[in-house]
């Protein structure tokens, strides 16, 4: 690292040399200048910011660790100009990036230098609702928990639930398959997604999907979906609603160890048993959350498990019964059962907030999304713990457990010098960790920019090849959200090592197609 | 997981150097900041750009523009203070953009204290940046009448002969009101509908408690609460000492600076809390109530304005201590007086410097339902502004309308008999987008009434069935 005066450009240990220089008072290049003035004339003026100091903030999402400065922001607010802004970039072959809320944790909204930000913020419409058949359009810019909001009267509800829900936008949800705590029983944002209006990186409009979840022909809505903005912009969304299950018990378990947690874990899995969500927080998670939302969480405790059933009233009192003994059978230090609908909320806010009250206990942090195997759990933890202890740093976890999917969370501080470097070292191999233990690099989160180095880990050339061309057919000129998801030498340098054989294909287990 | 500075993608683009975090060395130099208690930096890097400020945020929710959000605002005060961007007018125009209304306070998982942030921040613009004649002038008009009651008097007394003459009407029929500037034609439209003898009363200046004495409180007048809701100071005195307090209003006590607190204007706000530290020292007083959420916030804060000023710091933290919400000390002290019934439900609006600023929530919600037979109904979108948020009306009275409208929307859904709010701003911001047939009340009315067991609600409603609804401030 080597300090520039005002901004400091990282550069990666194994190639050491000096960075590249950035101007601290840019002024937007020629090519954007003179995109914006032609968008200016075709869109109100207000919608187009090219104010350098503007432009700042939008250098990154929810993961500051990574900054480009676009050239220019367009906040288009319909279908028709979003078409317009892709269409004039497609002509001057200027990337594009689209953004949401910008609360992604891999980077996956960071802007392209020269480039132009799609901001769907302004898009946030619902454009209908039809109870009987429980489907709402809206537009991508509405938050998750907005459209929960707008039928909640109706007893009706948007599953997938990111712990951002307040924040997150469903064009957001889209881009990355977003899960959340209770897809374990649920799905992803790919099951409560029927039909969207997309706009193609060549600025034509078409609608994939249709009014149920099955359509004949190849699922293009499926491939859209978790494609992080490479393939196409949504730009309005029809979603399936649930009914509120009639029951929810939710329970808060200590245990002494992440471990025994573990154990009981797999216990109610093999009990057969479905649950709603099984959260797990190790103490270090516990202390921000309990710093941010007093949620009344032990704070003496190693690991805490919020395990919550729903569905019909008899299934889950039975199942809750059988999940309480098998916490106590699993060494269980402390129960504590939501009482009423407020207690839960609090446990669930509790919970949710985990990831942004980590500025109670660090300045920085970044986030993984590993999965593994949920037999797995003890083993990875211990490593883990290895790990940062080598690197001299700490991480907090956070994860839900009931699928594996782990969200350590490494703990830095960029004011101190070569931190940002360890902590990103470590959140890579705590990645690629999970590989190697036969999980993945990414739950729900993204690959973005984050993971795209990581990707020769897990998938070998023939899947990455099969990858480019899927997004080739939709975006042949790499204009739509470029630099995300695959790695390029440019990027990854020399880091990415040589393709290995997965561990489950080795068992036997999976086989590439 | 890896940043490389000279990061591209497959389709040539070069998609530039990725940066690290920002470093110590910058953080403790000022940039575009004078070293005279610049934003901390301590306090910036508490933000890990999560977001959830967002969607509480009324400029956002209005602009959907991320330099128009909390945290948007929190990175230029980081890149201001790294000297990465200069001070120019929109480096400015985003923190006048903000309403201070505090919800991002509210909201932050991380504990950013945005208040201090942006506390810091404004008094920066107001001594390093030049504002254009025309602002310069406007913002001192508004800091040359309003804090002053023997100046706003007059002006009220003129604008309620406005009103009542049809003056307002004659212009507003000739167009003439519409070819007023946006923040003159602000300034016209909040005046509320005042009874003249509510214009000319005065606050006396001790009351006794009814029965036997058990506090003795000290109650800010105020400046424009003193001139557009003497009515509300009354009820207050009246409720006061029905709860068994003495009730000593100092002669002498001016605006508590909190208007000028909020727009950057620090001297004045020191001087002016200096003088009401005086005011109320003198008149030996255990509590001191506030009626309005602005004033007891920035009252609250007078520890952290003062904190360089050897001769007042200590006493400035004394007299924090003893600021209280006329809400907050019923809650404490409890009923003595009996209540009557008012039969009625109404939609309590928290204000912003109440909710967010102070953490008062429960206690006004408490005291109303004190009242036999009030309901109180809660409001959709409870945490979002109402856009009068100190002078943010008269300075920004496009989205302050836009947010009045919205708030206003909210409102209606709850069909309530009346509005209850804490704060003198919200009620003249609201009052202008409500429909006159409802009325509105700072909740200590209503506790008067119903100790008086008089129902203002249901006589407003026959007043406003029968004539013209000029009974929309009740007096």
């Amino acid at each position: 690292m080597e300090d520039r005066g005002t901004v400091t450009v990282l550069t990666p240990t194994d190639q050491p040399g000096p960075a590249p220089e950035t101007p601290t008072h840019l002024s937007p290049p020629t090519a954007g200048a003179a995109l914006a003035d032609q968008l200016r004339a075709q869109l109100a003026p207000d919608r187009i910011i090219t104010d350098l100091t503007r432009l700042r903030t939008y250098e990154c999402d929810g993961i500051t660790g990574y900054r480009v400065v676009p050239a220019l922001v367009a906040l288009p607010e319909s279908t028709d100009e979003v078409a317009l802004v892709v269409a004039a970039c497609a002509r001057a072959g200027v990337p594009y990036v689209a953004r949401g809320a910008g609360t992604g944790l891999s980077g996956g909204a960071l802007p392209v230098a020269d480039g132009v930000v799609i901001s769907l913020a302004r898009m946030r419409r619902v454009l209908d609702v039809d109870l009987v058949n429980q489907r709402m359009t809206v537009e991508p810019g509405v938050t998750n928990s907005d459209i929960t909001k707008a039928v909640a009267a109706h007893d009706l509800y948007f599953a997938p639930d990111p712990s951002s829900q307040t924040v997150c936008t469903i064009g957001g949800n889209i881009a990355e398959n977003s899960g959340g705590a209770h897809c374990m029983k649920y799905g992803f944002t790919t099951n409560h997604v029927h039909a969207m209006t997309l706009v193609l990186p060549d600025a034509s409009v078409v609608t994939v999907g249709g009014d149920g979840a099955e359509q004949v022909g190849p699922d293009l809505r499926g491939a859209v979906i978790g494609s992080e903005g490479t393939l196409a912009i949504a730009t309005s969304v029809t979603v399936r609603l649930l009914r509120k299950p009639e029951a929810v018990r939710t329970l808060v378990a200590d245990f002494a160890s992440a471990e025994a947690a573990g154990e009981a874990v797999s216990g109610i899995i093999a009990a057969g048993i479905i649950p709603a969500a099984v959260e797990m927080l190790d103490a270090l998670a516990i202390e921000a959350c309990e710093a941010a939302v007093h949620a009344g969480y032990s704070l003496d405790t190693a690991a805490a498990l919020v395990v919550e059933l729903d569905g019909p009233t008899a299934e889950c009192d039975e199942g809750f019964a059988r999940v309480e003994e098998i916490c106590l059978e699993a060494g269980a230090t402390h129960l504590r059962f939501a009482a009423d609908p407020d207690e839960r909320m609090l446990i669930w806010k509790g919970r949710k907030a985990a990831f942004a009250a980590m500025g109670r206990i660090s300045p920085d942090y970044f986030v993984q999304d590993g999965v593994i195997p949920r037999t797995r759990l003890g083993e990875v933890l211990a490593r883990m713990q290895v790990m940062a202890d080598d690197a001299g740093l700490r991480v907090a976890n956070v994860f839900h457990a009931g699928d594996g999917n782990l969200h350590p969370l490494v703990l830095y501080d960029a004011a101190v010098p070569g931190e940002s470097e360890r902590g990103e070292h470590l959140s890579t191999a705590i990645a690629e960790l999970c590989v190697e233990m036969g999980g993945s690099i990414t739950g729900e989160h993204g690959v973005g920019t984050d993971k795209a180095c990581s990707m020769p880990k897990m998938f070998s050339e023939d899947d990455l090849a099969v990858m480019k061309r899927l997004r080739a057919a939709f975006d042949p000129d790499g204009i739509s959200n470029p630099g995300k998801i695959f790695p390029t030498p440019r990027l990854c340098g020399e880091r990415p090592g040589p393709y290995r054989v997965h561990p489950l294909e080795a068992a036997g287990l999976i086989e590439r197609m | 997981m890896t940043a490389a500075p000279d990061a591209a993608t497959e389709g040539g683009h070069d998609s530039g150097p990725v940066t690290a975090g920002m470093q110590a060395e910058q953080l403790t130099t000022t940039g575009v900041f004078d070293v005279l208690h610049p934003p901390s930096g301590e306090l910036i890097d508490d933000c890990v750009h999560c977001g959830f400020c967002l969607p509480t945020c009324p400029t956002y929710l209005l602009e959907g523009n991320e330099t128009n959000s909390p945290r948007g605002r929190i990175y230029l005060m980081k890149m201001g203070k790294a000297g990465e961007v200069p001070m120019d007018e929109e480096f400015v125009g985003n923190f006048d953009a903000c309403l201070g209304c505090m919800a991002c306070v509210t909201s932050c998982p991380s504990g950013v204290k945005y208040d201090q942030l942006i506390e810091a921040v404004r008094p920066q613009i107001e001594r390093n940046w030049e504002r254009t004649r025309a602002d310069r002038l406007f913002r001192t008009m508004i800091f040359s009448l309003f804090p002053y009651p023997a100046r706003l008097r007059p002006a009220a007394f003129f604008g309620t002969l406005y009103q009542r003459l049809g003056l307002r009407r004659l212009l507003a029929a000739t167009g003439l009101l519409a070819r007023l500037p946006a923040r003159l034609r602000a300034m016209e439209a909040l005046l509320p509908q005042l009874s003249l003898s509510s214009v000319v009363a005065r606050q006396p200046v001790f009351t006794p408690a009814v029965g036997t004495s058990r506090h003795r409180v000290g109650l800010l007048s105020g400046c424009v609460q003193r001139v557009f809701f003497g009515d509300v100071n009354a009820a207050a005195t009246r409720v006061l000492a029905a709860e068994g307090c003495d009730v000593v209003a100092p002669k002498g006590q001016q605006c508590c600076g909190a208007l000028s607190s909020h727009a950057g204007r620090e001297e004045e706000a020191i001087a002016r809390a200096r003088r009401l530290i005086d005011v109320f020292e003198a008149a030996d007083v255990q509590t001191v109530v506030v009626n309005v959420a602005g004033c007891g916030s920035s009252m609250k804060e007078y520890a952290i304005l003062l904190r360089d000023d050897p001769a007042y710091a200590e006493r400035a933290a004394a007299f924090s201590a003893k600021v209280r919400d006329v809400s907050e000390l019923l809650a404490e002290i409890g009923p003595v007086a009996t209540r009557h019934p008012i039969p009625a439900k109404v939609a309590y609006h928290d204000a912003c410097h109440l909710a967010h600023a102070q953490g008062i929530r429960a206690q006004p919600r408490a005291v109303l339902r004190g009242i036999p037979q009030l309901s109180v109904l809660d409001i959709p979108e409870a945490e979002i502004c109402c856009g009068s948020a100190g002078i943010y009306n008269l300075v920004q009275p496009e989205p302050a309308e836009r947010l009045g409208r919205r708030k206003v929307e909210q409102i209606v859904t709850t069909l309530p008999d009346a509005v209850v709010t804490s704060n003198a701003g919200c009620l003249l911001q609201i009052r202008r987008y409500l429909d006159a047939g409802v009325p509105l009340f700072h909740p200590i009315q209503l506790v008067d009434a119903s100790i008086r067991g008089v129902d203002p609600i249901s006589s407003s409603r026959a007043v406003a069935t029968s004539s013209a609804p000029t009974a929309s401030i009740p007096t």
